[in-house]
């Protein structure tokens, strides 16, 4: 009896001893990951980090072409930042239309978009998916924080740097949220993940915001032209603020064209150059382009793989009898084609004159009866996965072309807007700027030169130097006709001759996904 | 807690060792002989003989007859039979005995298996369903969850198609969660499998054997499945397995031979109407695209296929000890060509029972190797969508001999984005794999002698798995041609492999007291259980056939584990054997919790009134049986979430996810969504029922209303954006309702020396509403969308919406012409607001079933015996994805310049397939209500053969014999309520022979 008793005891010990010891077993770790602690132990590790936020650009997801995407409730081919904001600014205009039929997608070019559009949410959420990215690192980066973790010296600066381009990253994803939808939810480093509901932030908040901004960070950014390819150095955020400064009025009710002339005139002294052959623009190995490009974002069609970027505006408007060849690719996706609005502002279809003209002809044709069938419509031949010399680029399926957030060109055309609209300025060289942007253009010739500007004609000029480069929908609600009746293009409103729509869609709707989560948030009108 | 099971595995080895070989046997004398017969007169098979006051003792055979040699002094046998009081026999003066046993017509005293023990059916509290191997769905049954379908009310088993050993999905009320699981927890003899999958085999379950089951206790409320607590929301099934039983060996083999055919086409346009229908949509270009031959491309990729399953047994008992062996050779075809699962089983069972029966142990081992070919799937909807103009084969050996859509412009020669031959889909790729699976435990119970009332349960169990495989795909194959960027190599040249090892330790303490002075009695359990679910990943790069890697992963392996500790107590009362409570308490842990929300209590209570044992029903000669049963509990679920989500964890980018800076190119570190603050979802149900039996249980059946709610809902939710690194995770948001009733109803309408006939009822209601899904209510947000079709990428046609049932179809409303035909591309303006859009869509139907109905039959006249299953479901409605997808000119004359074949359905509506709305046109949910015969069986027992050595009965059965369903697809019973490229179910017609040796 007693050595049962003793035997119970010991059992109940064992027990115990197991039970105490198994209760430490919750706590589980992974086994590659790693934690924010262990990635900013070191300076390899801040830049692998830093990487991302450039990354969060150019790719999808952490696995390339797919399969472990950033964001959620979307496609992950879908998901790139390019793919998505070329369909909110060209494809809600006259320079683009497309054929298929993915969920909402139609929207665009019929201008009845909801609230619940998954291209718009995933816009939005790749927007602030980079903000959120820079938030943090911003955070893991502070002084006493790279102090703290034993990081001194030139390793120290770095991460300082990288400091700097995060808060510029995250200014210009703030300034696409200004101008797509309006108004949006507003967080910083200071703000802790998960722990706060972020306040909404209205246009003329942000707007200052991304000002005051760019100019804070201004003298800690790497002069103009000495930053590693692909990152951002001064003359990008002053290309920023001469953007902004453009669209001010529409932004803030407040004009501000001076300081746009300002800001694009400091771009253009820092040295830049258009590049000789306007063809050469969007290339496989436009990386050479450094003259004439600010910031890009970089694509490699063997290792930064995505459906997304330049691989996207290189397969979609392939198709029709156009063979692989035409953009350098394996095969078309035989999407997106323009109205005949954009074809109709040159001399000629075939580039002969005007050399911006890349348009596929054979089998296409300009009117659209159709917007799902592919040959309604110009096919665009402006991105072609080929070298200068012609060779094919790295790969069939994915695209080498980077793609210039930021060119010369543009800075070019803000001047002469600016100028035209009372920002200051001189008409000499305002000219100057425009005919060396058309006689590029013109082959080297002067034939295009022209010995006036008027707004219309920059409009059209930007037409012709910037279709398929992400900026229609802007321009033309700066010069009042995307809404408007007064300016049609075909299907514009979803009927073949075009209408004009209500003004509330000016600016993008919320996604409905992100009103239900955060209550701090309203509506746009008219959503 | 590893090192301890391992080690208990020497020592099990040894202790088998011991058992088998330390015992000596004891003289006998003389042999009694005998036969055991019902009241009726049938032969009863199984019953149990022993001589009073021994242990050892025998087994009657199906005519009843026994023979066992006893010690010449001795004089009383033991007869027992389940459902039957055991009877004593005098055997001093005589040496053949026929002994007549009084059984109930349904037993009553069964014994129903639930959570760490067992109770008479009689006693139970809970709502718990029982079927036993005499019940379970007859045929070629590969997995065992296929044995319980249309068995038991509120069960929902439905088979994920046709594919060799593809399993089932299981769900028990309707499930409780929406984002979290919504499967049932297994417990197979006291080892939780674990919810993690195995690479290489269809579907973990497949692993065992159907032929080793002998039991499914389902535990379907709270009170019952609360002592799961933490896995137990939806439900647990418990299955036991065949053990041996005190008596000679009985030596068993069953062989079962399958022919199988496909069962339902879908139907597509011929060769002559794809031609007709050319002519008339397409252009002059486009017609020059048709080709001459005429293929019926799902003739070319579905085979008769034949399938047989070999299963030997061994059990009885040597001495303390009964054992049972089994082994199994199953191999299946699949009638997709390719496709076959060969499974090599064996089962372990001994149960010695040492110091007079004051130490028990029970060792199960179950493992098995299975050997698979999988059958590429993708061939389903290209035989579909496959041009019918076009020939098998091409005349050339390029692309294997097999026609493809060329393109001379091309690189590769094939056309970009175009379809693949469907039967080189199949016949190129060669995805073999193979799976070894051993599940186990050995449970020792330890009767204290100082105080025999209480018991010390140690349970030790293990599940492992492992499985490997190779996808072998030749350069030639179009579906794998020139896979690298340069255009250079292609083919596939992959492997895989993974690993589960699952622990379980478990121990309790029970106590059970008799006190007659006060007519009471208790049974008390409290334990401790830890679990532990270890899966090994390992990662290998994507190679061509001549090894070059298209794809490195930037880990070779990965080791998700998660661990769930628990603490347990029961208490079962009964006063005067009339009055029954029941109240368990659970505290569990899971790690994948923040510390702060790790633990949660589950409580549960229940009570049951047998109103029978009352004096005014007491001897009432109508109603034998009444008993009224209430339950409440709480439940907890912690799956399909991450292991780790509750910090964030930094991932870096493979190697086509390199970014670039300057002039290198950096892998990147990319943070991961994180939700601090998940805790358990709980689900908290009340079920009323009562249990009754007519006519001296001749009608017996049972009544339940359940009423179900879960809250914390795991929800994937929308996360504000910038507070997290994702802007969805599963957070705890949200409720549910669900409530339902469920009736069951065994009839014996006939029970004589002749013919036995056997009906079980079942029908059950269920219905689900969604109570709350978000943080704030948006009017704007109609709910989380999912369920992804085929068909314009990102289109979803299903949703989760407050107010509505889970799973409804969100979808546009389909304007139709006078003559009742849908126009093309046009749909109600809702909120008529002018446009048609995403605020356009509404909630129509859901893809649950609001009503299930199960009836079987079995008859048996003589030695022949005949029986049947038939199952409904009503009030589910189906996405027709074939309709939708391949049913438009614009699928059939693709954009990209090749032709598709499509759904008959587009003759019926002639959709253009332009836009980007039709695919979520209400056109497209079609009620897929159904009646189906799952199988009718005919057999015959020839008795007694070889000399009396052996019994014969020989089975023959059709399996998935009718469908009547007003449902226009293939199928009407497709889990998750989307019809699109369904793995067809065949018909199945099987011979099967059970020989009995003893």
């Amino acid at each position: 009896m007693k050595q049962n008793i003793l035997k119970i005891i010991g059992i109940g010990i064992l027990i115990a001893s197991i039970q105490f010891s198994c209760n430490k077993k919750l706590d589980r770790l992974p086994t590659n990951d790693v934690t924010a602690d262990q990635i900013y132990s070191t300076p390899q590790g801040y830049k692998q980090a830093f990487v991302k936020l450039y990354a969060a650009f150019g790719l999808t997801g952490n696995q390339g072409p797919a399969g472990n995407g950033d964001i959620q409730g979307i496609d992950e081919g879908f998901s790139d930042f390019l793919r998505l904001y070329f369909k909110a600014q060209e494809l809600s205009t006259d320079e683009a239309v497309i054929s298929w039929g993915d969920a909402g997608i139609q929207d665009f070019h019929n201008m009845n978009w909801s609230s619940s559009n998954p291209f718009l949410q995933g816009l939005y959420y790749r927007c602030y998916y980079q903000i959120t990215l820079c938030n943090d690192f911003i955070r893991q980066s502070a002084d006493d924080k790279i102090s703290g973790r034993g990081i001194t010296g030139a390793d120290a600066d770095a991460i300082k740097k990288y400091r700097t381009e995060a808060r510029f990253l995250r200014a210009y994803q703030y300034s696409i949220v200004m101008d797509l939808f309006g108004t949006g939810p507003f967080a910083t480093e200071t703000d802790i993940l998960g722990s706060f509901l972020p306040k909404q932030a209205t246009r003329t908040e942000l707007f200052n915001y991304v000002a005051s901004e760019l100019k804070a960070i201004d003298p800690d950014l790497a002069d103009a032209r000495t930053n590693e390819y692909g990152r951002a150095d001064k003359a990008a955020a002053w290309a920023l603020l001469a953007r902004n400064y453009l669209n001010a009025e529409v932004f803030t009710g407040t004009a501000h064209y001076d300081s746009a002339l300002i800001y694009s005139k400091k771009v253009i002294d820092a040295g830049y150059s258009l590049v000789d052959d306007y063809r050469w623009l969007m290339l496989a190995d436009n990386n050479l382009n450094t003259n004439e490009f600010i910031l890009t974002i970089n694509y490699d069609g063997t290792r930064s793989q995505s459906f997304g970027g330049t691989t996207f505006l290189t397969h979609a408007p392939n198709g029709g009898s156009m063979s692989g060849s035409v953009t350098g690719v394996g095969g078309g996706w035989a999407g997106l084609r323009t109205t005949k609005n954009l074809p109709d502002l040159f001399p000629d279809l075939n580039g002969t004159a005007d050399q911006r003209a890349e348009f596929y002809l054979p089998g296409q044709k300009l009117d659209i009866d159709n917007q799902t069938v592919f040959t309604d419509g110009l096919a665009v031949t402006k991105y072609r996965n080929v070298t200068r010399t012609g060779a094919q680029g790295s790969s069939l399926d994915y695209s080498d072309i980077d793609f210039p957030i930021f060119r010369l060109a543009e800075m070019y055309l803000i001047y002469d807007e600016a100028f035209l609209r009372n920002g200051g300025g001189d008409e000499t060289t305002a000219l100057s700027y425009f005919n060396k942007i058309r006689t590029r253009a013109y082959g080297g010739s002067t034939a295009g030169n022209v010995t006036s500007i008027n707004l219309d004609l920059i409009l059209d000029e930007r037409a012709r130097e910037l279709y398929w480069e992400g900026f229609r929908r802007t321009d033309l609600i700066r010069y009042g006709k995307f809404t408007s009746d007064t300016y049609l293009w075909p299907w514009k409103g979803g009927v073949k001759g075009g209408k004009g729509v209500e003004d509330f869609r000016k600016i993008y709707p919320i996604p409905s996904s992100d009103v239900s989560a955060n209550t701090n948030l309203k509506q746009n009108p008219g959503y | 807690m590893r090192k301890s099971i391992t080690l208990f595995s020497k020592h099990a080895c040894v202790l088998i060792f011991f058992i088998f070989f330390a015992f000596v046997a004891t003289a006998q004398n003389r042999t009694v002989t005998g036969t055991v017969t019902s009241k009726e007169g049938t032969p009863l098979a199984d019953a149990s003989v022993t001589v009073v006051g021994q242990k050892t003792g025998v087994r009657t055979a199906a005519d009843g007859t026994f023979s066992i040699n006893v010690p010449a002094n001795a004089k009383q046998l033991q007869i027992s039979y389940v459902g039957s009081q055991a009877q004593r026999v005098d055997i001093t003066s005589a040496s053949n005995v026929t002994v007549a046993l009084t059984t109930s017509a349904q037993a009553l005293t069964d014994v129903v298996v639930i959570g760490y023990g067992s109770v008479k059916k009689k006693d139970v509290t809970g709502s718990i369903g029982q079927v036993s191997s005499k019940d379970f769905q007859k045929g070629n049954i590969v997995t065992p969850d296929q044995l319980i379908a249309g068995k038991l009310p509120g069960v929902q088993v439905t088979s994920n198609g046709g594919a060799p050993g593809s399993g089932s999905t299981i769900r028990i009320r309707g499930g409780a969660s929406l984002n979290a699981s919504n499967d049932p927890l297994i417990v197979i003899d006291g080892v939780p499998l674990g919810n993690n999958g195995i690479s290489g085999a269809a579907n973990a379950f497949s692993l065992i054997n159907p032929n080793d089951i002998e039991s499914f206790s389902v535990l379907k409320d709270a009170s019952a499945a609360a002592i799961y607590g933490s896995r137990a929301s939806n439900g647990v099934i418990l299955i036991t397995t065949k053990k041996g039983r005190t008596g000679k060996p009985v030596i068993d083999f069953n062989s079962t031979l399958s022919v199988a055919k496909i069962a339902n086409k879908v139907k597509v346009l011929s060769p002559e109407e794809f031609r007709k229908f050319l002519v008339s949509h397409g252009s002059a270009d486009q017609q020059k695209l048709v080709d001459t031959a005429s293929t019926d491309w799902q003739d070319q990729i579905y085979q008769t296929a034949i399938s047989t399953d070999n299963n030997l047994s061994i059990s009885g008992g040597y001495k303390n000890m009964p054992y049972r062996f089994s082994l199994g050779y199953l191999n299946e075809e699949g009638i997709l060509k390719t496709g076959k699962l060969s499974r090599y089983s064996l089962g372990i069972n001994v149960s010695p029972r040492l110091f007079d029966n004051h130490l028990k142990i029970d060792l199960n081992v179950k493992t098995s190797l299975s050997e698979n070919r999988f059958a590429n799937e993708g061939a389903i909807g290209a035989a579909v969508s496959y041009d019918p103009t076009k020939p098998v084969y091409s005349n050339s050996t390029r692309f294997g001999g097999f026609t493809e859509y060329l393109d001379p412009t091309s690189n590769t020669g094939l056309k970009k984005l175009s379809p693949t031959n469907p039967l080189g889909l199949l016949l190129q790729r060669r995805d073999i794999s193979e799976v070894r699976r051993s599940l186990g435990n050995a449970q020792v119970d330890y009767k204290f002698h100082f105080l025999p009332d209480l018991h010390a349960n140690l349970n030790l169990g293990y599940d492992v798995s492992t499985g490997l495989g190779t996808i072998f795909v030749p350069d030639s194959a179009a579906s794998a041609y020139h896979r690298t960027t340069d255009a250079k190599h292609g083919g596939i040249n992959n492997k895989y492999r993974q690993k589960n090892a699952n622990t379980l330790l478990e121990f309790y303490f029970n106590y059970v007291k008799e006190i007659s002075s006060i007519k009471s009695r208790i049974d008390a359990v409290a334990g401790y259980a830890y679990q532990d679910f270890l899966t090994t990943n390992y990662n290998f790069s994507d190679y061509t056939v001549d090894n070059v890697a298209v794809s490195v992963p930037p880990d070779l392996f990965d080791k998700p584990e998660h661990t769930l500790i628990s603490y347990y107590g029961r208490l079962n009362y009964s006063f005067n054997d009339k009055y029954f409570l029941t109240g368990t308490i659970r505290t569990d842990g899971s790690s994948r919790f923040n510390p702060n929300n790790r633990w949660s209590v589950f409580p549960s209570g229940s009570f049951a009134w047998k109103i029978k044992e009352e004096g005014f029903l007491k001897n009432s000669r109508v109603v034998s049986d009444l008993k009224l049963r209430l339950g409440y509990g709480i439940t907890g679920q912690q799956e399909g979430i991450g292991n780790y989500d509750y910090i964030t964890y930094y991932k870096i980018s493979n190697s086509q996810a390199q970014y670039q800076l300057g002039n290198n190119f950096y892998q990147s570190y990319r943070p991961g969504g994180s939700y601090f603050n998940r805790k358990w979802e709980q689900t908290t149900t009340y079920n009323g029922g009562l249990d009754f039996g007519f006519a001296n249980n001749r009608i017996t059946g049972s009544v339940d209303y359940y009423y179900k709610e879960t809250t914390n809902l795991l929800n994937e939710i929308t996360q504000p954006a910038t507070t997290n690194f994702s802007n969805k995770i599963v957070a705890n948001v949200g409720s549910m309702k669900n409530s339902g009733v469920e009736v069951s109803l065994n009839i014996i309408p006939v029970r004589n020396k002749n013919i036995n006939w056997d009906i079980n009822l079942n029908g059950t209601y269920n219905t689900n509403k969604i109570t709350k899904l978000t943080i704030s209510s948006d009017p704007n947000y109609a709910g989380n969308r999912y369920g992804g079709i085929s068909g314009g990428v990102g289109n979803t046609v299903l949703i989760n919406s407050v107010g509505e049932s889970r799973g409804s179809f969100y979808v546009y409303k389909q304007v139709y012409d006078d003559n009742g035909k849908p126009i093309d591309g046009l749909f109600a303006d809702l909120n008529r607001d002018g446009i048609i859009n995403e605020k356009d869509l509404y909630q129509y139907k859901s893809a649950d079933p609001q009503y299930l109905f199960g009836a079987s039959s079995n008859i048996s006249f003589k030695n022949w015996s005949a029986s049947f299953v038939l199952r409904a479901n009503l009030g589910n409605y189906m996405y027709n994805n074939t309709f939708s997808s391949t049913g438009t000119i614009r699928s059939i004359i693709n954009p990209l310049n090749y032709l598709n074949n499509g759904s008959v359905n587009v003759l019926a509506t002639n959709f253009s397939g332009s836009g980007d709305k039709y695919f979520l046109s209400d056109y497209y949910i079609e009620n897929a209500s159904f009646l189906r015969m799952d199988n009718i069986n005919i057999g015959y027992n020839f008795g007694k053969i070889f000399r009396n050595l052996a019994t014969l009965v020989v089975t023959g059965s059709v399996q998935n014999v009718f469908v009547i369903t007003k449902y226009n697809g293939l199928d009407p019973e497709i889990s998750g309520g989307i019809d699109n490229n369904f793995y067809p179910r065949p018909r199945t017609y099987s011979v099967g022979l059970n020989l009995e040796f003893r």
